[in-house]
């Protein structure tokens, strides 16, 4: 019997194990992925906001900047990547001037640090690429950029470290209510737990049914972009934002932790939350709308066009309550953007909700807070010689453009929550994230997931189930 | 360390450019390669047709790569593999490191690049629709079957008619697999005719000219592709589109110079090749450091990669030996119509040669031609007549210097097509 379990394991799901593994509970994560960090998590802008969008009272407002405040020292604690880097909301009319003026009150009213409206020159000086039509700017020195796959699997491996069990390939099917536990049918067999936290991202709507009772409709959107290569990495300084049409929040343009160029996202109603695909009109729409924001910008720069999906609900605010026909169970639904900023103080909210709940808190004695990434390519030329010394795997480069080690593979592979995909590797170790997209390092990858997890090459996949790619050996056969 | 010359990279063109400034009196020469052998891309074309014009015979990729492995065999010239390089410095300390060796500096009189290129990816060319399995770079797939010896996928379309794609769809075939089409968005290939004729039409495999894949389906493997024309814009004509049902797309739609090093040094590149600028004896924009193969300008035979690359390594060889060209004058080479690029960019006239050799390639096919070379005041310098010329194949010409000497400010190649033959 579990006190707690929770499903779904994107950041929200990642952060809530991570706070809760503080506590004297015994606590599981069911994800229905074959690795964490599968959905919305790994296919989103990578911004952390300053808060000022969401209409003051609501509980978006609160915990986006409460989340914004606690991400940097969280980030810092964890090794995952975040820079404050500001954000400007672009004006290029004078009702775009009157919209900065509204998020301006806003910000204030949620109490968002530092905002200021500033000129179209000012803004120029601030970001030089920025087109001449823009005539006026917010200014938010509080947002930020992250990577948010990272922060999810850093919870994730430290939550296990602390005692969570985590099942993968384990989406739960059915539910039964007992009189004081849940069970949880899953394609990993029965889960009985105190209490649930159902935070499924685009399938929350699903897990609530299973309880009986429909509480919202969903109404997803897709959202698509443009990776662009590093060279292009320098054209926005800033999170670059424009104004919210009726077509939604608008395109961005942003600098990436890892030192590309991000552009995106359109939005596009969809049915499914795997609906992830990208299309022509899309790309065009996304691409048109950023030359609005920034000059030079040369797509055929682009190493990865993706998609993610936006779990939104009929519900405006963030759903973080009990289920109607199941007090067990507590909702964390309609995480639509700034999901990712508000995570941590989601994570903290969920925890006063669960005390009203009736579950008691009782701190671990100890607790590990923190983890540690070895990056290679950031530490200094001694830092490096010593390195490859203490490991020569080291001193294998194995991901070219990235300058990915070996070392920096096994380890990530031997991780408290391993991959067992190419692209799992990539998420954990950065290799195959650059211009070659695996290209080069893509075959190597797998032999080393192969070699160090002793499993057939056969079996080693691109990315989640069924993303086969080997299917035979050829006619001469393999090299043994 | 000290090296008289470092090479950065072991492929064809990092061996020729070794075994030409061995022969021509170097003898401190190391060479940097990232993988475990020498060889470089050669090793996965196992295919034939390499060497014909250099060794006149016809050679596969290995046994070409195992001739100058071999040459070298007997020389002093010290070889590195499993080493990649950090950095190179602009006083041309290159920064290496290995599992064996760990963290070194070379210290360089000179330096050749030769580090090759890398394949364009479905994300240049954005691509739209799912991101399953099954969606390989040729080269990529290439690998897998040829050194791993490991199948990639059953039934095949193939984007991009590149000679790696036009190579695969043949192995591919070879290997029981069927390759459905072999899709190209330009009005004509990017490969070599021979390899059109021997890798698609010799399987029947039909060639889409004037296409391209709009849409990608499948979520956790290929299982579907959207065909479409293209008009004149390279954009889809909606109406067109056919559907393939597939397991896996290979691409081969452009290679690009891996030139990160040679940024970092500071090497002045052109935008038009991705490689650096260079004079007429390989030398980049800093002295002593000298560009050759792909890593310069992406070549269709890797008999012309040997053939520049030893260019490189004699004139590496001969800026060591303390011979140091005049720096002026330069004739700038500018390229006209129809010509995408000229090798070298630059030339010093102080140089002693008696005939320069540009390369180039075209950007459209014309049929019965002339290469006119002018002047800045239109004078033309020199003429060559071709039958046929196309993108997929690097085109070369000679001038001799006399001619070179009579030019006003910088030359310009271009191409005309024959007025007898231009219709209306």
């Amino acid at each position: 019997m579990y006190d707690i379990t929770i499903i779904g394991c994107g950041v929200i799901g990642a952060s809530i194990a991570y706070s809760l593994s503080a506590y004297d509970l015994k606590v599981c994560i069911l994800e229905q992925e074959n690795d964490v960090a599968m959905g919305t998590t790994k296919a989103n802008s990578a911004i952390v906001h300053a808060g000022y969008d969401p209409e003051p009272g609501t509980l978006i407002a609160r915990l986006n900047v409460r989340g914004a405040q606690l991400m940097e020292e969280l980030c810092k604690k964890l090794s995952v990547k975040y820079n404050r880097v500001g954000s400007l909301v672009l004006a290029f009319s004078e009702k775009d001037r009157a919209h900065l003026e509204k998020l301006y009150d806003n910000g204030v009213k949620n109490g968002v640090p530092g905002l200021k409206i500033i000129s179209g020159d000012e803004a120029r000086e601030m970001d030089p690429q920025l087109t001449k039509t823009v005539v006026a700017a917010l200014y938010a020195p509080s947002a930020a950029i992250i990577d948010p796959w990272g922060l999810c699997i850093a919870e994730a491996e430290t939550a296990v470290r602390n005692g969570a069990e985590l099942h993968c390939n384990a989406k739960v099917t059915g539910l039964e209510q007992k009189e004081d536990s849940v069970v949880l049918h899953t394609a990993a067999g029965d889960f009985e737990t105190r209490y649930v936290i159902n935070c499924a991202g685009g399938w929350a709507g699903e897990i609530c049914a299973l309880t009986g009772k429909e509480e919202w409709e969903s109404a997803l959107a897709r959202g698509e972009y443009y990776l662009m290569d590093k060279s292009s990495g320098s054209l926005a300084k800033h999170v670059i934002f424009q104004c919210p049409t009726e077509k939604g929040k608008g395109v961005l343009v942003s600098p990436t932790v890892h030192g590309n160029l991000i552009v995106g996202p359109n939005a596009t109603p969809v049915e499914d939350p795997y609906s992830r695909e990208t299309t022509l009109s899309g790309l065009d729409e996304v691409a048109e709308a950023a030359r609005l924001s920034i000059d030079g910008i040369d797509l055929r720069q682009c190493i990865r066009n993706f998609a993610g999906v936006r779990a939104i609900i009929s519900e405006s605010d963030f759903v973080i309550r009990p289920a109607e026909c199941c007090p067990r169970m507590l909702h964390v639904a309609g995480i639509k953007s700034p999901g990712l900023s508000a995570a941590p103080a989601i994570a903290e909210y969920v925890i006063e909700q669960l005390q009203t709940m009736g579950l008691a808190f009782q701190k671990k004695e100890s607790w590990i807070d923190t983890r540690e990434q070895i990056r290679f390519k950031e530490l200094s030329q001694a830092e490096k010689e010593a390195l490859i010394k203490e490991n020569p795997r080291y001193g294998r480069v194995i991901c070219r453009c990235e300058t990915i080690t070996e070392g920096e593979i096994v380890a990530a592979i031997h991780s408290p929550v391993p991959p067992c995909s190419i692209d799992g590797v990539k998420r954990r170790a950065g290799a195959g994230m650059g211009r070659c997209q695996g290209g080069f390092c893509g075959p190597r990858v797998l032999d080393l997931i192969a070699r160090e997890l002793g499993k057939s090459p056969f079996d080693v996949l691109q990315d989640g189930e069924g993303t086969k790619l080997l299917i035979s050996e050829t006619k001469g056969g393999t090299a043994e | 360390m000290k090296y008289d010359l470092v090479i950065i990279g072991g492929g064809p063109a990092g061996l020729s450019a070794a075994k030409a400034a061995w022969d021509d009196g170097c003898r401190s020469i190391c060479i940097v390669e990232r993988d475990r052998e020498l060889g470089g891309i050669l090793n996965q074309c196992i295919h034939n047709g390499f060497g014909l014009h250099y060794f006149k015979e016809e050679l596969t990729g290995p046994e070409y790569a195992g001739r100058f492995i071999e040459m070298l065999k007997s020389t002093g010239v010290e070889v590195r593999i499993d080493t990649m390089v950090l950095e190179i410095k602009e006083n041309k300390e290159v920064h290496v490191i290995s599992a064996a060796g760990g963290y070194e500096v070379l210290e360089a009189g000179a330096v050749v690049l030769a580090m090759g290129c890398r394949e364009r990816t479905r994300g240049a060319i954005a691509i739209p629709g799912t991101r399953p399995a099954g969606v390989f770079t040729a080269g990529t797939a290439q690998r897998y079957l040829n050194i791993e010896g490991y199948m990639v996928g059953k039934k095949v379309v193939i984007l991009g008619s590149g000679d790696i794609g036009l190579i695969m769809a043949r192995r591919m075939t070879l290997e029981g697999a069927k390759v459905l089409a072999c899709v190209e968005v330009m009005p004509y290939s990017g490969g070599l005719t021979r390899n059109i004729v021997q890798c698609l039409n010799d399987f029947d495999i039909p060639l889409y000219l004037s296409h391209t894949i709009t849409d990608i389906r499948g979520k956790d493997r290929v299982e579907q592709v959207v065909v479409a024309e293209v008009g004149p814009d390279r954009r889809p004509i909606p109406g067109t589109e056919m559907t393939f049902d597939c397991d896996t797309v290979l691409l081969s739609v452009g290679l690009i110079p891996e030139n990160e090093l040679s940024r970092s040094a500071g090497i002045a590149m052109d935008p038009r090749t991705n490689g650096p600028v260079v004079y007429e004896n390989m030398e980049t924009s800093i002295p002593g450091i000298f560009a050759c193969g792909n890593v310069l300008h992406v070549h269709d035979l890797v008999d012309f990669v040997t053939a520049e690359a030893a260019r490189a390594g004699k004139a590496a060889a001969a800026s060591l030996s303390g011979s140091t060209l005049p720096a002026e004058p330069v004739l700038q080479i500018k390229n006209g119509p129809v010509v995408g690029y000229t090798v070298p960019q630059q030339v010093h006239m102080g140089a002693d040669f008696k005939v320069l050799e540009v390369f180039f390639r075209v950007r459209a096919v014309l049929d019965a031609c002339h290469i006119y070379v002018r002047d800045e005041e239109g004078t033309q310098i020199a003429k060559f007549s071709r039958e046929r010329v196309a993108p997929g194949e690097m085109e070369t010409i000679k001038i001799p210097r006399v001619l070179l000497e009579k030019a006003k400010g910088a030359i310009t190649v271009s191409v005309e097509e024959d007025q007898e033959e231009t219709k209306a």
